[in-house]
This record gives structure tokens, sequence and C-alpha cells, in this order.
């Protein structure tokens, strides 16, 4: 048996909403956010990155797994916007939670689904006879995303994160993994190159043939795999590059709007990126119950998406961390001047 | 910090996690560790502990003209803080709204960047707090 022992999420305090982006390029912010279902997103503060945002959620799932963290063989973070182009988050997180020096870690970059790929190693490693003293693998999506002044993509690129912990005792587990699959394309529908500082996207590109073709395929691997419909399944959660793509590909998988609604965090924070799935992910774990089936999709630009069936167990009520959406409500508002600081966007910075 | 790498190398415990150490003898707590327990003297002996991630400020002064590599945070709280164990430091209070920051508030410690001024340098993470709502 192989599981989710703890999890934990991380928000940075600040918001600016859709509306005060608009303001700047002069375009029509109410109606921006009400096409991308996204009222206003989390920024990062100018002593916030990547790195801090994963040492944050890493904590947390800690504290709520009860577990010591030395006993963390296996340490990933999925990030696109790691602060080292070489240098690895993934050792600065495992000293900062007290979990190094005996343990294997590294950084993965896949977009928006490197964290869930990590997930997907931690269960190999876990699970596997060789080597046997990794107890628990924990895999971080952390993101500062960044989006191009004036670009769509600015009206949702937000930061925050969240680390989940794999384990194998039953009697820790609050959510046994049944299975996962994934499927995976050259896609170029995003991407940014190594010295660039902002990611480029092929606009409409990014739907149908990115998103959309991967998530439903992988979705639909992995039902088959079970033998399980929509209807079986209490929750899902998908990756959220904005309010509105989630809801879509659920109606077109035969989803309804209530499966969904626990997971759907980015009308409240924005796309966190390699955050995105997982904090939706969280904030369902937050409610469910005993028996409750899940079906968790991320995607990642470039292009591949995992699909995770998880069922949760009776542990899973002993202990219940802050919820993320009680996390929604710390915040402060600022305005696009601050906000320009705070992500570096000035040239001075 | 690029000078000064391997004195900040060997503070990355301190830095990241407080790491400091206590006097068995007297039960003082030390933060930043000590070599000898000023009370004790050779009585004393010190064994490696983690200080409390919580506490409450001492006092608090706000800065208007930071020091090099920190002009862009101004104005910004600096605070002595006495940890949940008596022990005492001085940290950046960040992430606070005005009014919250005061003598006797409730912090928490945070993982933070202390310091990035070079593009291409290292970057020194460490600690700081914000106050508990």
């Amino acid at each position: 048996m192989i599981g989710i022992v703890g999890y934990g999420t991380y928000i940075p305090k600040y918001r600016i909403t859709v509306e005060e982006i608009a303001r700047v390029w002069q375009k029509d912010g109410k109606a921006i956010s009400k096409s991308l279902n996204v009222k206003e997103k989390a920024v990062g503060s100018l002593d916030e990155d990547a790195a801090t945002i994963a040492v944050e959620s890493a904590r947390r799932a800690v504290s709520h797994a009860g577990i010591k963290a030395k006993d963390i063989g296996a340490l990933y973070v999925g990030s696109e916007s790691h602060p080292y182009a070489v240098k690895p988050t993934a050792s600065i997180v495992a000293d900062a939670i007290g979990a190094s020096p005996d343990l294997t870690a590294a950084d993965l970059e896949f977009a928006c689904k490197a964290g869930t790929a990590g997930i997907q190693m931690c269960m190999g490693l876990v699970g596997s006879e060789i080597p046997k003293w990794i107890k628990y693998g924990m895999s971080i999506g952390a993101d500062t995303a960044q989006g191009r002044p004036g670009d769509a993509l600015e009206f949702t690129a937000a930061s925050g994160g969240a680390a989940f912990i794999v384990g194998k005792k039953k009697e820790e587990i609050i959510a046994e993994i049944e299975d996962t699959y994934s499927f995976t394309t050259d896609t170029p529908d995003f991407w940014r190159r190594q010295q660039a500082e902002f990611p480029r996207h092929a606009g409409r590109f990014t739907g149908e043939p990115a998103y959309f073709k991967h998530v439903m395929r992988a979705a639909e691997g992995v039902m088959k795999m079970v033998k399980m419909k929509p209807k079986d399944f209490d929750y899902a959660v998908f990756h959220q590059p904005n309010g509105k793509f989630p809801i879509r590909v659920a109606k077109m998988l035969g989803f309804e709007r209530e499966q969904i609604e626990q997971g759907l965090t980015t009308p409240h924070i924005g796309n966190t990126y390699s955050g995105s799935m997982m904090i939706g992910l969280s904030s369902v774990l937050d409610k469910a119950k005993a028996g409750d089936k899940i079906l968790a999709v991320s995607y990642g630009s470039g292009a591949g998406s995992d699909a995770f069936v998880l069922k949760a167990t009776k542990n899973i009520e002993k202990n219940r961390p802050t919820s993320v959406f009680e996390m929604f409500k710390d915040k402060e508002y600022i305005d696009y001047a601050t906000y320009a600081k705070f992500r570096k966007k000035l040239k001075s910075l | 910090m690029e000078g000064n790498l391997p004195l900040i190398w060997r503070k990355f415990g301190e830095r990241y996690d407080l790491d400091g150490n206590k006097c068995t003898t007297c039960g003082t707590a030390y933060f930043p560790a000590r070599a000898v327990c000023p009370q004790c003297r050779r009585k004393g002996k010190l064994v490696d502990q983690k200080m409390p991630k919580t506490g409450k400020i001492i006092t608090f002064t706000e800065l208007f003209s930071g020091p090099a590599g920190f002009e862009h945070e101004t104005p910004y709280f600096i605070a002595i803080i006495e940890l949940d164990n008596k022990a005492r430091l001085l940290s950046q209070v960040v992430d606070s709204e005005k009014e919250k920051v005061k003598v006797g508030a409730r912090v928490e410690k945070v993982f933070r960047k202390i310091s990035d001024i070079d593009p291409e340098g290292p970057i020194a993470y460490g600690y700081k707090f914000k106050v508990r709502d």
C-alpha cells in the first residue's frame, strides 16, 4: 500500500486583482476576470522565491504527517522558477527542514506538472525493494510564476506551492494512491528558453491539442485501469491554468460541477503553475472523508499529464491541517506598481 | 555573500532552522550557540538545541533607510524577539500590518531570502518573523 501521509500548502499573503492588472494595460478587467473565472492572484513578496515557498510547504507537510524529517529519503522540487539554473532548490529545502544529509534529492522541471512527476518518483522509491531505506518521499510543486507584463498570462501567473509526503505504512496513510497513469507528447504550446526572463506561449494552441487532449487522455487512461467512471468519484481535481479550463475539461469527461468545486482554487489565487493541481488536491483532502474516491490530473506544457486515483482512509479525519480555503483569507491587496517591484519586473531590481 | 561563503555556510543551521544550544547545568538557552555558558562557566555543559519557532516582540523599530542590499525593502521592521524558551534574537518582521507590529505581539518564524543583490551570485536564505494573527 502506497499513499499520501501528509501534505502542506503555502500561499503568499499578497494579492493583485485581475482588474488592477487590466487597469494598467487599459483593458476591460471585469470582462477578463469573468472570462478567465479568476478574481485575483497570489503574489510572492520581494524576499520570496520558489525555494522559500517550497520550504514553507514542506515544513507544513512534515508537521501534518507527524513524521521525523530525517526519515524522508527522497525529496524532489518541481518548479519552472527555480532560483538557480544550476544549484538545486531541493538541497536548500532538505537542509531547511532538517531532512539532510541521508537522502536523494533533485530539482524537476516539466512546466506545471513537475511536482506530480515527483510524486510518481516517490511512489517508485518508497514502494521498491531496492533501496529499502527510503521510508518516505516528498515531492513539492512550487512556483513564483513569471508572466510577461502585458501578456494574457500576467492575469493568472501566481505564486504558491504544495508538498506531499508519500509513505507505505497503512496506519499512516491518509489517502491511498490506487493507481497512476501518464500521457506525454512533444507539444510546443508554452516554453521559456534558457536565458529568457519570461515564457512564451502559442495562444489558442495551448487549448485543444495541449491542455484538453493531455488531461482527457490521462484521466481516461487511469479510469480505464481502475475500471471506474466519473460518477464513481466523490471529487475530481484538474490542473488549473485559469478558472475555466478545469470546468470545461470536467464537463467533457462527464463530471458534475459539485465534484470539482472543492478542488477549484485558481479563481482565488491564480495559477500557481507547479503548485496548481497540488493545491487543488490539498483542498480536496481538507474535506475528504474515509472512503472518498478522488481523481487528480495535472498538466504540464510541452506536454504531459499525470493522473492519480486516490482513496481517502479513516486516518484523514484524525488530524486536519489549516484548510486551503482558510489560507485564502490571510491576504493583503497590492497595486500594480508594488507587484512589479515584488516580482522584480522593474529593470533596476 | 560570495566572499564570506564558508562563513555563511557554517551558519546554515542557525539561519535556516534556529540551531542554538542550551546549558544543561542552569537550563539557559542560547542563540546563537555559545562556546561557554557565561553563568556556569566551567561547570556549564552545553548541548545542541533547536530553538522554538515562536515567540513575542520585546521591542522594535521601523527602518526608513536600509543598509546596502535592503534599500528596496524600506520601510521595514526589525525587532528583538524573545523565543518561547527565553532566548532572544534580532530579526526582520515581515508580512505583518503596521498596526499589528507592537510590543508583546506573538510572532512565528518564516523562511525567506535575506540577501539577493548580485544576479549572478549566491542567494542568502534565513529566518525572518511574522506576526501571528
